[in-house]
Order: structure tokens, then C-alpha cells, then sequence
């Protein structure tokens, strides 16, 4: 795969992909709301984000990685625009369905446009997330300031 | 030996297990495996030694008669490790 196909988190997670501490009373919401995160950085077709619920509700809420973690996605032929990544937060934890991970405060959804490009950033996902410090970081952040920070923490300790 | 990681899709879950897990085994100084990410759509009908998936999954594996690993946290490289070399040792015990 070539490198320069590649996403990373670094690019992945800007100003204007990351949201924090969302309001949100339901699965379905905080979806919506990390799907369209991604619909106004240009990276999927609104669609996309009915397709991330339909995947949820058709093949469970697996998506449920890690304690409190979510990671929607859906298909490359669902609306993909481009590869890419939102990081929302939420003001309460919503519950997905996930008999060991519930319930959720923070949701990385992302659109792949193929099997490769998002590897990278999948790759910095799995440090970054089995980083308890990090994780409580993103938790905490009050602003889209503060998760952008953490990002950087990440950056650091990564390179 | 033929690795399996299974997710609905085959695109975020599964690719996350499998970066993980290839890991874990370059770690332990392995090379004689083969790591497949599998989706729901697809995996049915195709062999693998070992199947690896999050827990809530374990209903679609009921007929597999490969070694069936299941995973709760799927970020937790502690976890997986253990239970992946145990399944390693026995298929090669």
C-alpha cells in the first residue's frame, strides 16, 4: 500500500472533525451527530449516516471497541467521499447495546473510500486509545480546543 | 496457520484486531501465519485455523469448526495476546 495514500490521525482530527462534549440522548443521536461531522468536512454524503445506523442495527453494536468507545462506520459504496475521521464527545454517555462495553462518551466514526487508506489511522487509534492517560484526557475536554490538544499529546509521545 | 478476524464489514473492527494481533506474533518472533480480515458477508465457506472476533459476534461463529477466540476490549493489547497465543499453543500443541 502506498504511504502516500495513506490517512493519518494527525490529518484525520482538525478543527473542524473533532466535537466536544455533545448533548446527545440516544445511540442514534450521537451517530447523527458524528456523521455529520463528517457530511461538513466534505468526507461522506449524508446518507452515509443512515447507513452507519442501519449497519448498527443490522449487525450489532460491535462497533463498541473498548469501554465507552464507539467506532461507526459504514461501507465505501454507502456515500464515501473521502477516507476519513470524526471525534465527537459526549456530555452523557449513551448506551449502544453492548453487553461489555456500554455505555459510550466517545465516538470515532470514520468513511473509508477503500480497504487501504484508513489503515494508517487505524494503526494510531489502537496506541492511542490502549493509552488509559489519553483516553481520560479526551473524556475530560471541555472544548474542541482541549481534544485537539490531546491529539497533539498524542502526536508527541508517538513520533 | 491461517488467522481470521471477523467484523460485520471488514473494514474497521476486523483491520483493527488484525493490526493488533500481527503485532502480538512479530513480538514472539513468529512468521508461518496468515492474517485475513473477514466480513460478515463473505467468511462463510472460506477456512481458517483460528477465528478471532469481538464477543458480541460469537452467534455467527456457532458452526465454525476453527479454534474460536472472542475479544471484549478490542483495544486492549493485553487481552488479545493472552487469549491469541493460547489459541496459537493449542493448535500447535
Amino acid at each position: 500500500m502506498g504511504a502516500e495514500l495513506q490517512v493519518s490521525l494527525k490529518d484525520a482530527l482538525n478543527a473542524q472533525t473533532v466535537k466536544a462534549k455533545v448533548a446527545a440522548t440516544s445511540w442514534e443521536q450521537a451517530v447523527d451527530v458524528a456523521g455529520m461531522v463528517l457530511v461538513q468536512a466534505n468526507l461522506v454524503e449524508p446518507r452515509y449516516i443512515d447507513a452507519m445506523k442501519k449497519t448498527l442495527r443490522e449487525l450489532g453494536p460491535y462497533c463498541v471497541i473498548a469501554p465507552g468507545i464507539a467506532m461507526p462506520h459504514a461501507r465505501p459504496e454507502d456515500g464515501v467521499i473521502q477516507t476519513g475521521f470524526s471525534l465527537v464527545t459526549l456530555v452523557k454517555p449513551v448506551t449502544f447495546g453492548n453487553a461489555e462495553n456500554d455505555p459510550v462518551d466517545i465516538l470515532l466514526a470514520f468513511s473509508a473510500s477503500d480497504k487501504e487508506r484508513h489503515v494508517t489511522a487505524l494503526k494510531e487509534i489502537a496506541v492511542f486509545l490502549s493509552n488509559d492517560g489519553l483516553v481520560r484526557k479526551v473524556r475530560t475536554a471541555n472544548s474542541n480546543d482541549q481534544l485537539l490538544d490531546v491529539i497533539r499529546d498524542f502526536e508527541r509521545i508517538n513520533s | 496457520m491461517i488467522i481470521a478476524t471477523l467484523c460485520g464489514m471488514g473494514f474497521g473492527t476486523s483491520m483493527l484486531l488484525k493490526l493488533t494481533i500481527d503485532d502480538v506474533l512479530k513480538q514472539e518472533g513468529m512468521t508461518n501465519y496468515q492474517i485475513v480480515p473477514w466480513d460478515l458477508g463473505s467468511f462463510k465457506g472460506q477456512r481458517a485455523d483460528i477465528v478471532v472476533a469481538p464477543t458480541d459476534m460469537e452467534s455467527h461463529l456457532k458452526d465454525s469448526s476453527a479454534i474460536i477466540v472472542l475479544i471484549k476490549n478490542l483495544v486492549d493489547k493485553a487481552e488479545i495476546k493472552e487469549k491469541i497465543l493460547a489459541a496459537v499453543n493449542s493448535l500447535e500443541g
